[in-house]
């Protein structure tokens, strides 16, 4: 099992040239009490030690439940908030060691889109001002004018011309988004993090703005990182999909990999508890229950972080050992010590995981 | 140990109320729905329009739509907790043959918590913060079952022990911010569960919970309904969660009911383009990727009124002329009620066309 530790950290490179490479990254917040004199008494570990490869023109999708710390990963890469250790190499150059004008620069070619576009948009900017505005900051004269290239956003989003001289209020939610995403590809950046872009959207209105990411990212050449908690969505836009738990990493995959063979127990679960709409699918799957609530980061678990949820949890190890992300299938980093029984069938998850009302399919 | 297990969740069990007097009919009757909401000087707005549907003890039924489809306005006005003034509620609304619309306030205090209870959409909100979770459970058993405070605590902690709270006597001292989401939405269906109601309105139950405890809420639901024959009513957008659950399922579109069905064939062989439209635009875990969505066009604001024509018609792929002029009927198409001029073909007609052309 050694040998395979240090192959993942040979195998590492994932393409020729990622554009986006994490490295150790961690982010912990501070938990500060007292009146006068601030007194750290404890660390909110949002992020706790990431690797991951992002490819050039690839989408990379972020699953995890609220508080797994995906989003301030996201954050984190685009220095919107410091990074406590760690690196984030963006194309060969070290942000998170950036400072002043030259991380300005560097931030050209990184955007974000947000979760709710109501709220990301200023209500009493016009569409032509949020649009112009990152040109302005950056000073870029686009050609043929700086009108002519807000008409050409708006186009490329799917909006009316008309639409510059108008207000945030006056748009439905998914044409909002739209105008997010207008805002984010302003600067014609190599990267773009999308922090759930669709979760806000009626369910019909959500396929309208995954088309329109997919679209984009043919036309404009973009590498994309998705973060959402919807794993129906991130398997449809990704090209490789991480999985975050509790601040950690705890499988990796290309996205096709991950829904065929799920190798790490959070991912199994994950999966079985995500609704199909399919009354025949839904009746003979089996479920596997996860019991209790996302432990504190502020005070994680020992060992795997893991173990106080696992349904395969072992005798050894789980409680005491931090698994390492080993690579056990081209592409397909996993971080438990188990897997390799887990996915023989050699351990079974506890019989109390099972759903009682799901149609037992093995003996 | 947070899950609903069957050993632990026995409201089977529970001393159930004992057959009454012998009724026939649906548990919860509604017909021909209405809501308006007005305003000096306003357009008067329609929420709901004309929705009939019922519910039998032991049956899961679903009402499934977008944002501002009137689903949430239905189960409020089941429930009589639309405010009295600026609505206009219409039709008829029955609870084992009572009607519920226009009885006195004091009658549906004594029906709501134990007949029916409502569970809301997000637990933070509708419990009380200042109120620690003891006082908020114990109130419906003082309430309506007259138990002295010490019968009502002991009852109430055994409640949060069967929905899956752990150490429930520690937890009834509690206030809400001190308990996870998940733990709020049990806290919340114990409260509702107290009296044992025979109907439960669930008003997206789990939209505002990780998929993980998501899964863990529905379970419960779903032992709760086989094990004590509670009638369930589930309010959702997410047609993965109705797909698991519900044996019946309406789907609201801009104030009416557009397609009822069971849930195999609305899944199967959806009728209505509007039920077409989503099962085709969401993502589905188990689709082979890289195939496209179909997404509906325009967003659920783009509507015409009932009155001139289909609601659905200036997003519909299938429009045809009769869609803009008149609005069509819930009419009975085979297993479904679809509300369309141009419905879906049923499944296997194109088999059947050919066979006959063969």
């Amino acid at each position: 099992m050694s040998d395979s530790v240090e192959e993942a950290g040979k195998r590492l490179p994932a393409g020729p040239d990622p554009l986006l490479r994490v490295r150790g990254l961690k982010v912990h917040f501070p938990i500060v009490k007292g009146v006068f004199v601030d007194r750290v008494v404890g660390h909110v570990r949002a992020v706790d030690g990431v690797d991951l490869d992002v490819a050039r023109g690839s989408t990379y999708g972020l699953v995890g439940e609220s508080g797994c710390g995906k989003s301030t990963l996201g954050r984190a890469v685009l220095r919107l908030v410091e990074p406590t250790a760690g690196t984030v190499e963006f194309d060969g150059v070290d942000v998170a060691s950036l400072k002043g004008e030259a991380l300005r620069r560097e931030r050209r070619r990184m955007q974000m889109v947000f979760q709710d576009p109501m709220s990301s948009l200023d209500p009493r900017q016009s569409v032509e001002s949020v649009l112009m505005e990152p040109l302005l900051a950056h000073d870029v004269k686009p050609e043929g004018g700086v009108d002519a290239h807000v008409r050409r956003l708006l186009d490329v989003v799917g909006l009316p011309g008309s639409a510059a001289g108008r207000y945030p209020h006056e748009f439905s939610g998914g044409q909002r988004q739209r105008i997010g995403i207008a805002r984010a590809i302003a600067l014609n950046p190599d990267l773009v993090i999308a922090d759930e872009p669709v979760s806000a959207l009626d369910v019909s209105v959500q396929a309208q703005v995954v088309n329109l990411l997919e679209d984009l990212q043919e036309q404009l050449g973009l590498t994309y990182v998705v973060i959402a908690h919807d794993l129906a969505v991130v398997r449809h836009v990704s090209d490789t999909i991480g999985v975050m738990y509790l601040g950690m990493l705890v499988e990796e995959a290309p996205s096709d990999d991950l829904y065929a063979t799920p190798r790490h127990p959070y991912t199994i679960s994950l999966m079985s508890a995500i609704p199909i709409p399919d009354p025949d699918v839904e009746d003979l799957r089996e479920r596997i229950l996860l019991a209790g609530d996302l432990p504190s980061p502020a005070n994680p678990p020992s060992g795997c972080r893991f173990h106080t949820r696992c349904p395969f949890r072992q005798e050894t190890r789980c409680d005491d050992e931090v698994p390492l992300l080993r690579t056990l299938a081209p592409g397909h980093r996993v971080a438990c010590h188990w897997a390799e029984e887990v996915a023989d069938g050699r351990i079974t998850p506890a019989a109390s995981a099972f759903d009682a009302t799901a149609v037992p399919t093995e003996a | 140990m947070g899950t609903g297990r069957s050993e632990e969740l026995d409201l089977g069990q529970a001393p159930g109320r004992p057959g009454r007097a012998a009724y026939d009919g649906p548990l919860l009757a509604v017909d021909d729905l209405s809501v308006t909401f007005t305003r000096r000087g306003r357009r008067d707005v329609r929420a709901v329009d004309g929705v009939s549907f019922a519910i039998r003890p032991g049956e899961t039924v679903g009402l499934v739509g977008e944002s501002g489809s009137g689903k949430s306005v239905t189960a409020l006005a089941v429930m009589g907790l639309l405010p009295g003034r600026g609505v206009r509620v219409g039709g008829s609304v029955r609870l084992e043959g009572e009607e519920l619309l226009g009885a006195s306030d004091d009658r549906l205090r004594d029906l709501r918590g134990r007949e029916m209870a409502m569970v809301f959409q997000d637990p933070m909100t509708s419990l009380n913060p200042v109120v620690s979770i003891g006082v908020q459970v114990t109130e419906v058993l003082r309430r309506h079952r007259d138990m002295t405070r010490e019968q009502a605590s002991v009852e109430a902690a055994s409640l949060l022990r069967r929905v899956g709270i752990p150490d429930p006597v520690r937890r009834l001292k509690d206030y809400p911010h001190q308990l996870s989401g998940g733990m709020r939405q049990r806290a919340l269906i114990a409260s509702a569960l107290a009296c044992r109601p025979r109907l439960l309105i669930c008003d997206e139950p789990t939209t505002a919970l990780d998929v993980t405890i998501q899964a863990q809420i529905l379970d419960l639901l779903r032992q709760l309904v086989r094990e004590s024959g509670t009638a369930l009513l589930m309010i959702t957008h997410d047609l993965g969660v109705v797909a698991g659950l519900c044996d019946t399922v309406h789907v609201m579109y801009s104030g009416r009911v557009v397609e009822s069905a069971p849930r195999r064939p609305l899944f199967g062989s959806p009728r209505h383009p509007y039920t077409g439209g989503l099962l085709a635009s969401i993502p589905r875990l188990d689709a082979p990727r890289g195939a496209p969505l179909h997404p509906i066009q325009g967003s659920p604001n783009d509507t015409i009124p009932w009155e001139s024509g289909c609601a659905f018609a200036p997003r519909c792929e299938d429009r045809v002329d009769a869609c803009t002029t008149s609005a069509p009927a819930l009419e009975v198409r085979g297993n479904a009620s679809v509300r369309c001029w141009n419905p879906l073909p049923p499944p296997g007609r194109t088999a059947a066309v050919q066979e006959v052309r063969a």
